[in-house]
């Protein structure tokens, strides 16, 4: 397919939509998927023909619109007389199917529906997950109806490889996986290794010198942000690798997901297929001299595979082990050769990009941070689910205006950010704008996305305990800090709650926590402290609260030894 | 091949610029603790305890698998060096259960060695006392999983100077343990070649010799190097 083509589909698919009067958009996330949200579309379907209005309704499965806690979802765009007119419908059973249908051409259905004016959609800034909600992520015309692969014809017919790395750059767009590097800098390294500097032990019949990954192996509890990219805009996380491809110099992307997530695999496998159908993944992709396929990989279920390092040892077929780095994937990766790993948001905000330009992304955010984020809001809130907003907005203004604040009368304690390697933030610095910069002066980071909101019913050692306890299982057992110190900082905090800890374990913790964070050999050891310290630096009394006075405690005397940790 | 300088400690150094900074520390004679790392064998940086400071760097690097720079600024011994590495001892002796006073290694251990080195007179941590078993099944050797410290110096021996690959690690975290083929017992292990490599490689007294008994299990991590040398450059330099 080219350029033209591209476009005549596009023509195409509008004029089917317009067709339709009513387009009925049932979201088909994992979460409202889970509700029987297809069950729903299926007698969405029935129930428009028995009223006879099959030729007017429009029933789609979409990927999800964010507002989980009111799922399953079912939108209505109504195209009445040139008016285009909005609803929302919570909570849609099947049987409500033939009440909405019947409603359409009047006033929507008082018990379901939800307003859209409320501040979870309006203080959202959509970028990444414009397309999310919208279109039927098993159809490619779809996608393209929207403008999809306009960027990678853009960038194939009119741009060169420097040119791209060039609008990547001059956007500010930093990694979206949580470390924030600067996305442009890392392909420009990449474009610029030398495959020949490293022996390499590529497998044969892999023609690629270089390759792109899609990092999609999201692991931290309560994140679901890429699951919902993939899941929602599969084409769009295509596209973006397939331009990463073009400008590094790479002819061949692996995406790396984990196995716990089968609707995105069957999503993304799907996209591949209808991709390569159509011309533009696999050889000489729109009738260009450039080449790029894409292979899927599924993950066994180890969060430190989400470390790149590690990653890309599971490609290979080894263990999921990190490695030191340097040197770093950029110059010897998979298979040794030159490797671009990028995290699934990242590569969903190329596209828009190279189609809006450099500065209109550049405008969005703060100096440091561009763009938007997209973070799985979830625990103590009133609206849980998905939120995209611009850098540098408040986290008061996620936890209460997006979030609607605390239900059932309690109070806000804290806001746990970047899952088990961020931290906890406290009600005093809710003002603080979000960005890289700040949460990491917080003592929490960015992380991936999760947000966890916590009411003044946490108990903030138990957070802690319980972060450390998956970074402890989750731990890889190659470096000691991180395998025997995660083991060891569980075991204090678990003191801690069965009150036998003393100021020694206190201090200890403290030590402990330092060297683990400093020795420990990839991104998860580094990390895994930051609930703890961030604790200790916010809510330190409660830990002084749970320490035993009377100088006993230490040792086997109190039972230290039949509660230790257990190997199994 | 160019020669590159760099200081350790305040002293200047030369080394090929291919070197590592253990290798450059070792041949200026300056001590750099180390478990994982063995010559001759793959360099892993797990036990990272040959963390140095490196000037201008603002995390620790592993000396062993760190190329050397020129103008390098490197610090082996620094005060928080020593406390880290203090650290990582005492979490080892806490992980398993580490009774030198019946161990067949007793005397010719190199976790011991460091336990000196870092001035360990006591672990702070409680200890985990896992009761962890161990594999008598072959007929030479002996797997003691409760001695083991996970350094795979055994797995990396066995897979790149024997070429067999019959050990290797099962699971991950704290429940990680060294298996033989597809986790059976060693005895029955149709790739083991009995070679004794393992043996040879392990700091500790995890795998030893049948038949030795409290502090008869002496070790020969040297010969590891020798081998390699005399088979990639037909050096038979001892």
């Amino acid at each position: 397919m080219n350029g033209e083509e591209l476009l005549h589909v596009m023509a195409q698919e509008q004029e089917r939509a317009r067709r339709f009067r009513h387009h009925l958009h049932v979201c088909t996330g994992t979460a409202c998927q889970a509700l029987n949200s297809e069950s729903i579309a299926q007698a969405l379907e029935v129930a428009a023909k028995a009223q006879g209005k099959q030729g007017e309704v429009s029933v789609k499965c979409v990927g999800c619109p964010g507002l989980c806690s009111l799922g399953p979802l079912v939108e209505v765009h109504s195209f009445v007389n040139g008016d285009h007119e909005r609803s929302l419908y919570q909570f849609v059973r099947p049987e409500d199917a033939s009440e909405i249908i019947s409603h359409l051409d009047g006033e929507p259905v008082e018990r379901l529906v939800t307003p859209l004016d409320q501040p979870f959609f309006t203080r959202q800034l959509k970028i990444v997950l414009e397309n999310c909600g919208e279109i039927d992520p098993e159809r490619i015309e779809d996608y393209i109806a929207r403008g999809g692969y306009q960027a990678l014809m853009k960038v194939l017919t009119e741009m060169t490889p420097s040119e791209v790395i060039d609008e990547i750059t001059r956007s500010g767009l930093r990694g979206r996986g949580g470390a924030g590097f600067p996305t442009g800098l890392k392909w420009a390294t990449v474009a610029k290794a030398d495959p020949r500097r490293y022996p390499t032990y590529v497998p044969p019949g892999i023609q690629s010198q270089k390759f792109v990954i899609c990092n999609g192996d999201e692991g931290d509890p309560g994140a679901f942000m890429d699951r919902s990219v993939m899941e929602g805009d599969p084409h769009r996380v295509l596209e973006g690798m397939i331009i990463a491809g073009y400008a590094v110099g790479a002819n061949q992307g692996y995406i790396y997901v984990r196995a716990e997530y089968p609707l995105a695999v069957k999503r993304l496998r799907t996209a591949i297929r209808q991709a390569q159908r159509a011309g533009l993944l696999g050889n000489n992709i729109a009738g260009t001299a450039f080449s790029f396929n894409i292979d899927i990989r599924l993950g066994a279920g180890a969060f430190v595979c989400g470390e790149e390092t590690a990653l890309i040892a599971s490609i290979e077929g080894g263990r999921g082990l990190p490695r030191p780095r340097p040197p770093y994937p950029a110059e010897y990766g998979l298979w040794g050769c030159p490797t671009l790993i990028n995290n699934v948001e990242t590569l969903a905000n190329i596209a828009p990009i190279i189609n809006k330009g450099a500065s209109w992304f550049a405008s969005i955010g703060t100096a440091k941070s561009k763009g938007t984020k997209v973070f799985a809001l979830t625990g103590q809130v009133k609206n849980t689910g998905l939120i995209e907003v611009p850098m540098g907005i408040t986290l008061r203004e996620i936890v209460f205006d997006i979030g609607g604040g605390i239900p059932n009368g309690h109070k806000f304690k804290a806001v746990q950010t970047g899952g088990p390697s961020g931290g906890c933030i406290p009600e005093q610095y809710l003002d603080t704008p979000v960005d890289y910069e700040s949460l990491t002066a917080l003592g929490s980071i960015m992380g991936s996305g999760g947000l966890i909101v916590m009411d003044d019913s946490t108990d903030m050692v138990e957070v802690a305990r319980f972060f450390m306890d998956f970074c402890m299982e989750e731990s890889c057992g190659k470096c000691i800090p991180c395998r025997a110190g995660t083991a060891q900082i569980h075991h204090i905090l678990t003191k801690f709650q069965t009150g036998r800890a003393t100021e020694r374990d206190l201090k200890l913790l403290e030590e402990l926590c330092d060297v683990v964070k400093h020795a420990s050999l990839c991104g998860l050891g580094q990390s895994a402290p930051n609930p703890v310290l961030s604790t200790l630096r916010y809510f330190r009394h409660e830990y002084e609260a749970k320490l035993r006075r009377d100088g006993a405690g230490y040792g086997y005397a109190n039972g230290a030894a039949k509660e230790r940790v257990t190997h199994s | 091949m160019s020669v590159v300088t760099l200081t350790i400690n305040g002293q200047d150094v030369s080394a090929r610029d291919d070197a590592t900074v253990l290798q450059a520390a070792r041949e200026a004679g300056i001590h750099i603790p180390v478990l994982c790392y063995l010559e001759g064998l793959s360099a892993v940086g797990a036990c990272r305890l040959c963390l140095v400071e490196v000037a201008g760097v603002n995390r620790l690097l592993p000396a062993c698998t760190t190329r050397v720079q020129e103008g390098m600024e490197v610090h082996t011994d620094t005060p928080r060096l020593q406390t880290y590495r203090r650290h990582i001892i005492e979490l080892l002796f806490a992980e398993r259960n580490h009774v030198c006073a019946v161990c067949v290694a007793n005397g010719n251990c190199e976790l011991q060695s460091l336990a000196i080195e870092v001035g360990m007179d006591h672990v702070r941590y409680d200890y985990v006392f896992p009761s962890l078993g161990m594999d008598l099944t072959h007929e030479r050797f002996g797997l003691d999983h409760n001695r083991c410290i996970l350094c795979t110096r055994c797995v990396r021996a066995c897979d790149e100077i024997e070429g067999a690959h019959t050990l290797d690690v099962l699971g991950r975290g704290a429940k990680a343990r060294i298996v033989t083929d597809l986790n059976m017992p060693w005895g029955e292990s149709p790739t083991c070649t009995s070679c004794g490599k393992c043996a040879m490689a392990c700091p500790t007294g995890a795998i030893f010799k049948q038949g030795s008994t409290v502090a008869e299990m002496v070790h020969h991590p040297e010969k590891l190097a020798f081998l390699k040398t005399a088979r990639e450059r037909r050096e038979w330099r001892v």
